[in-house]
């Protein structure tokens, strides 16, 4: 590897952006490619660069064969996370399923007395006013975003900031009418239906949860269909 | 998880780097059956032979960094191939056999 891509490439991991190194397996050429852009095409197969973006939203390493060559794509993706607005009894059973699923959990909620590294042990905890913690976090394509307080004080400007964020997955608890007068909210505050659709709500797979540690189960999974099927 | 690949893999070959060794790269570009390591797994090498990473859980890691000081030395890249039947596999504690294949290159 050219000391210039491996400088880039840990330049671009520490800043967080999903990058592809291919590396043709033949004549041993290689690029780093990126989601958007044509940054690091030129010279190559038109192929490589959709195929490198296939693999980026699958989060999945690949070889493909192309006419100079077979051509190995390895995947660069920042970290998953999960940024939960508040520090509620769901949260208390989504923040290690959703760390032993991989994904870096944040739990957000001003009320002190509800985020407590008590009742959330190794946790990472945020008191911050979720309008100021979504700035903070800067949620990007590998981030899903989910909402439970059921206080539009809370859940409002979170979703607000997620909307306008890349997040992979937005999800909000709450019953039909309960998401029907938050969609009322958002769209008087500008946004239009397309963005709105963004938004899960009631957030989780329709598989009859009941306990907070089921509904958990079902945010969870929506938020891995999301993840995983996005790509195809 | 490829997201998780190696956080410190890439690190730590750019510090040997900088401390003035040779360094090389290899990566697990391909896996049949029930490989241990996913593809995009990596190992660093230094020329001395210390190694960070994983490419196989342990059963080729020796293997591997053998082949890679040699890359490290000529600057050749180098494709890897291993196959392990299911009895090699049971000794080395894998469930059952698969094939990898290894990519080594210098970092220059």
């Amino acid at each position: 590897m050219q000391s210039t891509t491996f400088e880039q490439l840990q330049a671009d991991r520490a800043a967080k952006t999903p990058v592809v190194l291919a590396k043709n397996l033949r004549t041993g050429a290689e690029t780093l490619l990126y989601l958007q852009g044509k940054k690091g095409t030129k010279g190559w197969p038109h192929e490589v660069a959709e195929a490198a973006r296939a693999a980026l939203l699958a989060d999945r390493s690949t070889t493909i064969e192309t006419e100079e060559g077979p051509v190995f794509l390895n995947v660069f993706n920042p970290p998953l996370r999960m940024i939960v607005i508040g520090a509620v009894h769901i949260s208390q059973s989504l923040a290690p399923m959703a760390a032993l699923a991989g994904y870096d959990v944040s739990v957000v909620d001003p009320r002190r007395a509800f985020a407590t590294g008590e009742r959330f042990p190794g946790v990472h905890l945020s008191h911050a006013w979720p309008d100021e913690a979504m700035e903070a976090f800067a949620p990007d394509l590998r981030t899903a975003v989910v909402t439970l307080t059921h206080d539009p004080k809370l859940d409002d400007p979170a979703l607000a900031a997620a909307l306008r964020s890349d997040a992979f997955y937005i999800g909000a608890l709450g019953s039909t009418r309960t998401h029907a007068r938050r969609l009322d909210r958002l769209r008087a505050a500008g946004f239009p239906e397309h963005e709105l659709s963004r938004i899960h709500g009631p957030a989780g797979l329709d598989i009859g949860a009941r306990s907070p540690a089921e509904i958990a189960v079902s945010i969870l999974a929506q938020a891995t269909e999301r993840l995983r099927k996005r790509a195809a | 998880m490829t997201s998780a690949q190696n956080p410190d893999v890439l690190q730590q070959a750019g510090q040997w780097r900088r401390q003035g060794q040779g360094v090389a790269i290899a990566t697990v570009v391909t896996t049949w059956g029930s490989a241990p390591r996913p593809v995009g797994s990596q190992l660093a090498i230094a020329e001395d032979g210390a190694f960070v990473g994983s490419v196989s859980g342990g059963c080729i890691e020796g293997a591997v960094v053998q082949e890679a000081v040699d890359t490290i030395r000529d600057g050749k890249p180098r494709m890897l191939d291993f196959g392990v039947t299911d009895d090699q596999a049971w000794e080395v504690g894998l469930a059952c056999g698969g094939k990898i294949q290894v990519y080594v290159e210098r970092l220059d």
